[in-house]
């Protein structure tokens, strides 16, 4: 439904590559995850698929049809959410809605029950301008903006950032339904933690595609053994496990620390945590999350 | 323990909206406290007046020592303030930051100089003292951005999402900065999205809907929720916020 071939776009008289030669694709009726940090390129891929932006080189489709050559006809049929809030701040939800349907020449009745199980949950709030909506208001208008022409294919720039965990809880079970219903989905996120409600995923840093797998492939690539160190007094356990010489990763996630080690020998660690003094450290080989193996990617 | 920020029944009213509703809270010199909130749950305009920005509508409040009625002036020299989305200047160097928001904190001459020196050294920057911020990897960024916000050793920082949309490693760093500076006993009040860094915190306060719904270390609360991460924790209590619609 999507592919991507290549593509290479520069900006400032090519001294800013904000994508480098990226290629994937995306299966029709999947959902598919854009996972990086500000500056990966993930805005620039979603400009470039959206035929807002021409790439520099190499070549990319959308629905059969050519990002260059069949612009106009892409634009009819996709959809596309912008990771800035992009509406008219001084219409009402209402009025967002009509103003986006006409533009794709429809109305809102027609396409009711394309939008009907996210309308309703911001319908009471119709008439009050988009202007004056919460974050999480805002982020369904605009999803029923984007889907209000019936698109086959949904572009989602960053829906989730600065929500807060409800919301975005929230908004990831709307686009399970949707997907359900058939429509391909590419969307992007900082979130580490969303890459597992996605099929597949593409981790992506400054420009460059560092994977591309299911999320349980990219879990399952993880090289050597990951484990999870606790302490009452994590800081300062943290920089004890940092200047252990067998140590090779040591990062904080949450409560507990995880831990690679030069050679398997957790007896070692744990040897060398009790000589300083440590009586209540506990640690456990644990699963790595798509967020150790984004941090492991980074590091090669 | 020393407090340096004290709430008594704090309440900001915009007309009939309540945006925050009788906040009482301490905060501990040296803590790293989390200020977490559902969307539209009164966490900014609650920062907005412990920053002296924004004048309560009842309920009294002291931060640094100072009245958050009558003392703002000199709780604004006593503070120091991140965003994510505003703190440096792109278009100035990182030596005419640095000398900028030390000027605008009313140090002078040899001081700044002086501390425009340890800070390029601390943050081992010595090399690119004149290069345009807007050059600087986001890493880099986020630490000069941090250490300006407390350039002129204040006893509390705020910072409000400090690490949006940054990767995950940069992150890690983000926090290594926190907790040194929680070290030398600036006291930290930060807002994030990201739940993991809600572990690293001493304590936690969650918003909902206007009101302090839960105050405690992240183990009380896991403990008292009966929850595995604070994640979970926070999805109960903001599950039924009502504002969230608004």
């Amino acid at each position: 439904m999507i592919t991507l071939e290549h593509i290479t776009k520069t900006f400032s008289k090519g001294s800013v590559q904000a994508v480098k030669d990226v290629s994937f694709q995306v299966g029709e009726g999947a959902l598919f995850g854009l996972i990086g940090p500000d500056g990966a390129g993930k805005t620039t891929i979603f400009r470039v698929l959206t035929t807002l932006l021409l790439p520099d080189a190499g070549r990319a489709t959308v629905d059969g049809l050519d990002i260059v050559k069949d612009y106009t006809r892409i634009r009819e049929r996709v959809g596309y959410m912008p990771g800035r809030f992009s509406l008219y701040q001084d219409l009402t939800i209402a009025e967002n809605i009509r103003f986006f349907a006409t533009v794709f020449g429809t109305t809102l009745e027609a396409n009711y029950d394309q939008i009907k199980d996210i309308y309703q949950q911001i319908e009471p709030f119709k008439d009050r301008r988009a202007g004056k909506l919460s974050g999480g208001m805002k982020q369904k208008l605009a999803l029923c903006c984007a889907l209000i022409h019936q698109p086959r294919v949904l572009f989602l720039d960053e829906p989730t950032t600065g929500v807060d965990v409800v919301s975005r809880k929230e908004f990831w079970d709307m686009l399970g339904k949707l997907k359900e219903r058939g429509i391909t989905i590419l969307v992007s996120t900082p979130y580490m933690d969303e890459a597992t409600r996605c099929d597949r995923i593409a981790l992506i840093q400054k420009g460059a595609i560092l994977s591309i797998d299911t999320p349980q492939g990219i879990v399952e690539a993880f090289p050597g053994k990951l484990y999870a160190v606790r302490s009452g007094q994590p800081f300062k356990v943290l920089q004890d496990v940092r200047a252990y010489n067998g140590t090779q990763t040591c990062f904080a996630f949450g409560e507990a620390l995880h831990v690679t080690l030069a050679t398997d020998n957790i007896q070692g660690l744990s040897g060398y945590l009790a000589g300083k003094g440590y009586q209540d450290v506990h640690i456990e080989p644990i699963e790595p999350s798509i967020e150790d193996c984004f941090i492991h990617l980074l590091k090669d | 323990m020393e407090t340096v920020i004290k709430t008594d029944k704090l309440t900001k009213r915009f007309g009939g909206f309540i945006a925050c509703n009788a906040l009482t809270f301490e905060v501990y010199k040296g803590e790293i406290f989390g200020f977490l909130g559902a969307n539209g749950a009164g966490k900014t305009t609650a920062m907005r007046m412990l920053c002296g920005l924004l004048a309560p509508s009842s309920g009294d409040a002291a931060v640094a020592g100072f009245d958050v009625y009558t003392q703002t002036e000199k709780i604004k020299r006593r503070i120091g303030y991140m965003s994510q989305k505003f703190s440096l200047y792109d278009d100035l160097t990182v030596t005419e930051n640095i000398r900028f928001y030390a000027g605008i904190y009313g140090m002078t001459g040899d001081s700044i100089r002086a501390k425009t020196k340890s800070l390029l050294d601390e943050l081992q920057l010595q090399g690119e003292a004149r290069t345009l911020v807007r050059e600087l990897p986001l890493g880099w960024k986020q630490k000069l951005a941090f250490s300006v916000s407390i350039v002129h050793d204040p006893d509390i920082v705020f910072l409000d999402e400090p690490t949006g949309g940054v990767d995950p490693v940069t992150r890690r760093q983000f926090w290594d900065l926190i907790y040194h500076a929680a070290d030398k006993g600036v006291t930290v009040f930060v807002t994030t999205h990201y739940m993991d860094e809600a572990e690293y915190c001493n304590r936690v306060s969650i918003m909902v809907d206007g009101v302090i719904a839960a105050l405690d270390s992240p183990d009380g609360l896991k403990r008292r929720y009966d929850c595995g991460n604070m994640e979970d924790v926070f999805y109960q209590l903001a599950r039924n916020a009502k504002r969230k619609a608004d």
